[in-house]
């Protein structure tokens, strides 16, 4: 549909240079300025009656306004025009039009336009079938909702995640105080508040998110999103002990399938890498607390201890690969490579029957150098 | 499909356009009258693709089209219908856009309106006018392109700067782009002046009417978008001597000279060489306007988006016109014959008295807004001149001209009898020391304003005796008067008014700058303030929303003595989209004043800072705009300017000079 309107539009374009080249009538030369000075011979002639100007100021400026007018009688009009180079004139434009307006238009629209888009008005794609949408459209349809029903407290509920997960934490700080405020303070809602509020910030947890967290936790002590960002915030600080101890509080504290546990391992394992291979599925809390009392030899034991829990555990049931992922790095922080590298021969053949497993063991082994 | 039919549209624009600007002028020198003709068609379907364009872009800001870039970026579905309309020329592109529309009015107009002018130079102006919209074609379709698309379209556009959230949107660009470039068509009709060789008295009619068109709307923009500072920016003022500002001064001042050469020329075929040189130096402001505007050398509000390629392409369209135009001007102006003399004490020697006043505050002007510019590019300092520097120049340039403006249309052409004029102008006298000594009385000291009051009275007064000498007032029965009233020529009414507006604006600013009081407090609520004879409760604040924004109402109730005038609601508007917010000042006219709220910062404690203003008379700045605008109309309206009016053919007969 597109093009036939910009072919009729080109030709309308060419008519519009063409047109005047067919017409058969020369225009005769007017002679305008000689109508502007027979105008001003009247105007001086209708000041002289109404008494505007004297009769001797009349007079003179209608001499002044005959002699221009006689100049322009006398100027000679241009040589005419013999009808043989007109027409030769009028070939050439009309030719080079006819070339040139099209083949310019096509290419230079072709270089700048997008023929192959279609308009999308918002109305149109507001009606489309919401299989189609895009996740950016239904986000815009709950947001259109919410700009109608701003006390709509589950919306908003609903839309602060997705925030988050799209990076539009500011938006998402908006969402969760509206949730907030229409839903009632939990703890929850006062840990996201304060993980966007740090998303914001780049990752700093600022003191607007500190007092988030800090009031999530006094609305529930055992909030672990608050506990794990309060000890980011010791890190933050350089309080490094500060944080391990608050992280590894929340590990023992730590359901065995909660699906931050790994997150929490990680951080751990960035600031004191033994106390996160230990920690799976987590050593009680005593037993962190009593390690940290340890002597240095005595730590060692324990943990060596609880590593041969865990290879006891795994070749009774080779299926785990987390825990054959745990071992290995359990045998490869104690120094023990060996073993490591015997942990993973056991590992691959317990998985032989599961590919995908298979090759995270063998990323796994590649990571801890175990390779060769 | 709309938003690529409307880029088509200008690709064809600029097509049609390159036709116009090289057939009509071969034909021009040729003398072939159809190659000529061709310039009046494709004037008017350049106009017709611009529009067809603006149209579409129009249609994809109306139905929030955000697969289009400028759509995305300055709209949002929420927003009021009026501002989707608005927001086409709220941003760059758009802008330029609505540039070349008006300049392919003006020029369809020329083409179908301007039938009193010989065919030649009509399909040289037309010519020169395809230049300018050829230039500006390449400039938006290369740099500034309006119909860049997005895919995928986004769900929701980024909404319009909340600044430009505003009526005067819909008012103060249009009009201010119909003054700057309705200027180019003077310019195209000194081009073409220049490339004929040919200029008389014929000339300046012909120029003269669109001349007038292009002032009288630059004269209301300017006027509209210092009110819309006025109340939009939150303490007052109407005009701050910004660069921007000046941008659009600069071409008032050289039109309004130019308007006043043109009386002379028309009249008495004197300056002729200085006519064209304004016409040509009118246009050059209109673009260093643009160009300061739209390169982001000056960062404003209206500095939409600053792009180094726009700048130094724009610096290029702005050498190639002014430099082009300023060589042919130095090669083929002294091939023109001088015309008329004239005496000093004449109406020629007044409004040349008014040229060079009105083109030494232009240079003023321009070196107060330049200067600084040129320096830190060239040193890298930063110097400010801000509002001393103008006040310092531009009012003693003004002053005699303001002094001699009811002289000028009073005396005779060629050699006038100045004390016999003086000896008219007697009334005026009178009223102008009556405001002074009632200005004395009321105010006291300083002297200097009840000075101006006197001058702006002077002005107004003498802009009457005018009217009231032409229809013989006084010496004439009524009836005779009444009947001179009519039958005199629009031009003089338009002339009168004009000048009378002239000193209703001085009056306005004298009023404000030197009567106007003000109050900034910190306010909780129930508290009271008085300003003047003004008492002014705050009684709370409650929430309002629109529909793309909350507002924060503080409702005001004024009192005079104890009598409850009304109340005014100033608000803070915060919208959504873009998380930011605006000050709505609150008015309310007393007469020609104007009592004036804004709010400031609310503190935690609830209280907020409000400043309140009594400004004095300061509405008629603006009505006094208004007044030189209906000047310009009924000028505008007179018979001999009437331009394309059909006329009863005449025999060639008719044509010889009557004896």
């Amino acid at each position: 549909m597109l093009w036939p309107v910009l072919a009729l539009m080109t030709a309308v374009a060419i008519f519009a240079v063409l047109w005047p080249l067919a017409r058969t009538n020369a225009a005769e030369r007017t002679a305008a300025d000689a109508e502007v000075y027979k105008d001003q011979l009247d105007e001086i002639e209708r000041d002289r009656a109404s008494g505007v100007i004297g009769v001797a100021e009349a007079d003179a400026a209608r001499v002044e306004v005959s002699r221009r007018l006689l100049a322009a009688a006398d100027a000679k009009p241009p040589p005419a025009l013999d009808a043989a180079t007109g027409l030769r004139h009028r070939r050439s434009a009309a030719v080079i039009t006819l070339v040139f307006v099209p083949l310019a238009a096509i290419s230079l629209y072709l270089l700048l336009g997008s023929p192959n888009l279609p308009g999308e008005p918002l109305a149109q794609r507001l009606t489309a079938p919401a299989g189609t949408d895009s996740m950016a459209g239904l986000i815009a349809r709950v947001e259109a909702h919410l700009e109608q029903n701003p006390d709509d407290g589950r919306g908003w509920d609903v839309i602060a995640p997705v925030y988050m997960r799209l990076g539009r934490f500011d938006d998402a700080i908006r969402a969760f105080r509206a949730s907030l405020r229409l839903n009632g303070e939990n703890a929850d809602r006062q840990a996201n508040l304060g993980e966007a509020l740090s998303g914001a910030a780049n990752g700093v947890i600022t003191s607007d998110a500190k007092a988030a967290f800090e009031r999530a936790l006094a609305l529930d002590a055992s909030n672990p999103r608050a506990q794990f960002y309060l000890g980011l915030a010791a890190e933050q600080d350089g309080r490094t002990s500060d944080a391990v101890e608050r992280w590894r509080k929340l590990l023992a504290q730590a359901p065995a399938d909660a699906p931050w546990v790994v997150y929490v391992r990680q951080a751990l394992a960035r600031l004191d890498p033994a106390a996160a291979t230990s920690a799976a599925p987590g050593p009680s809390a005593q037993d962190v607390a009593s390690a940290a009392d340890m002597a240095p030899s005595d730590r060692d034991q324990m943990v060596r201890g609880m590593v041969e829990r865990l290879a006891a555990r795994l070749s009774a049931d080779g299926s785990d690969v987390e825990g054959w992922l745990r071992l290995m790095r359990a045998y490869v922080v104690l120094g023990d490579r060996d073993k490591a590298r015997a942990a993973a021969a056991d590992a691959r053949r317990a998985l032989a029957s599961d590919p995908d497993k298979l090759r995270r063991i063998d990323e796994g082994a590649k990571n801890f150098g175990l390779d060769g | 499909m709309i938003p690529e039919i409307g880029h088509f549209a200008l690709v064809l624009a600029l097509l049609v356009g390159i036709a116009q600007a090289s057939v009509p002028l071969i034909g021009a020198r040729r003398n072939d009258p159809r190659l000529m003709g061709v310039a009046e068609s494709t004037a008017l379907a350049q106009f017709g693709f611009v529009a067809a364009a603006f149209a579409a872009l129009t249609a994809c800001y109306v139905r929030s089209d955000f697969s289009v870039l400028t759509v995305f970026e300055n709209s949002h579905s929420a927003m009021p219908l009026i501002y989707k309309f608005t927001s086409v020329w709220g941003n760059h592109e758009g802008s330029m856009l609505l540039w070349v529309l008006i300049l392919t009015l003006f020029g369809a107009l020329v083409a179908a309106f301007g039938r009193n002018m010989p065919e030649s130079f009509k399909a040289t102006v037309l010519a020169v006018q395809a230049w300018i919209a050829v230039a500006f074609y390449l400039f938006i379709l290369l740099t500034s392109n309006p119909f860049l698309r997005l895919a995928p379209a986004p769900f929701e556009g980024r909404d319009l700067n909340p600044i430009l959230q505003d009526l005067g949107l819909a008012v103060h660009p249009p009009m201010l782009y119909l003054g700057y470039v309705g200027l180019s068509i003077t310019f195209s009709f000194a081009m073409a002046a220049l490339i004929e060789g040919r200029i008389n008295a014929a000339w300046a009619r012909w120029v003269r009417p669109w001349t007038l068109a292009a002032w009288m709307c630059l004269t209301l923009g300017i006027a509209m978008g210092s009110y819309w500072a006025y109340y939009t920016l939150g303490w007052g003022g109407w005009w701050f001597w910004d660069p921007v500002e000046n941008a659009s001064l600069m071409p008032w001042l050289a039109a309004t000279a130019l308007l006043h050469s043109l009386v002379v020329m028309e009249k008495r075929e004197a300056l002729k060489v200085w006519s064209i040189l304004l016409a040509i130096l009118a246009f050059s402001l209109s673009l260093i306007g643009t160009f300061l505007v739209r390169s982001g050398v000056l960062t404003s509000v209206h500095a939409f988006a600053s792009d180094p390629m726009r700048g130094v392409f724009i610096l290029a369209i702005l050498v190639l016109f002014i430099g082009g135009a300023l060589a042919l001007f130095a090669w083929r102006a002294p091939l023109l014959k001088q015309g008329g003399l004239f005496a000093p004490v004449s109406r020629e020697g007044a409004l040349v008295l008014n040229n060079l006043l009105l083109t030494t505050a232009c240079a003023t002007v321009f070196v107060g807004t330049l200067y600084p510019l040129a320096l830190e590019a060239l040193t890298g300092d930063k110097i400010s001149v801000g509002a001393p520097f103008f006040n310092l120049t531009f009012a003693p340039l003004f002053i005699p001209l303001l002094v001699a403006v009811p002289f000028g249309p009073l005396l005779a052409w060629k050699r006038a009898d100045l004390p016999g004029v003086t000896q008219r102008l007697l009334g005026a006298f009178v009223v102008a020391l009556l405001g002074i000594a009632a200005t004395l009385a009321i105010e006291g000291h300083p002297v200097l304003p009840a000075l101006v009051v006197g001058l702006a009275l002077f002005v107004m007064a003498g802009a009457l005796i005018d009217i009231a000498e032409r229809i013989g007032t006084f010496r004439v029965p009524l009836a005779t008067m009444a009947a001179r009233a009519r039958g005199l020529p629009r031009s003089n009414w338009g002339t009168a008014l004009a000048h009378f507006g002239l000193g209703v604006v001085l009056l306005g600013i004298v009023g404000e700058t030197q009567w106007g009081a003000e109050r900034i407090v910190s306010m909780k609520p129930s508290d009271r303030v008085t300003l003047r004879h003004y008492d002014f409760s705050f009684d709370g604040t409650v929430p309002r929303s629109g529909s793309n924004y909350r507002d924060l109402v503080s409702r005001f109730t004024v009192r005079r003595d104890g009598e409850v005038l009304g109340t005014m609601q100033p608000a803070k508007r915060t919208f959504l989209s873009r998380n930011s917010s605006t000050s709505q000042a609150a008015l309310m006219a007393r007469g020609f004043s104007q009592l004036y709220v804004s709010l400031g910062d609310v503190s935690p404690d609830g209280s907020i800072v409000v400043r309140i203003y009594h400004k004095p008379m300061v509405l008629m700045i603006w009505l006094g705009a208004v007044i030189m605008f209906a000047g310009g109309a009924f000028s505008l309206s007179d018979r001999r300017l009437r331009v394309g009016a059909p006329r009863p053919a005449r025999s060639a007969a008719a044509m010889q000079p009557a004896e």
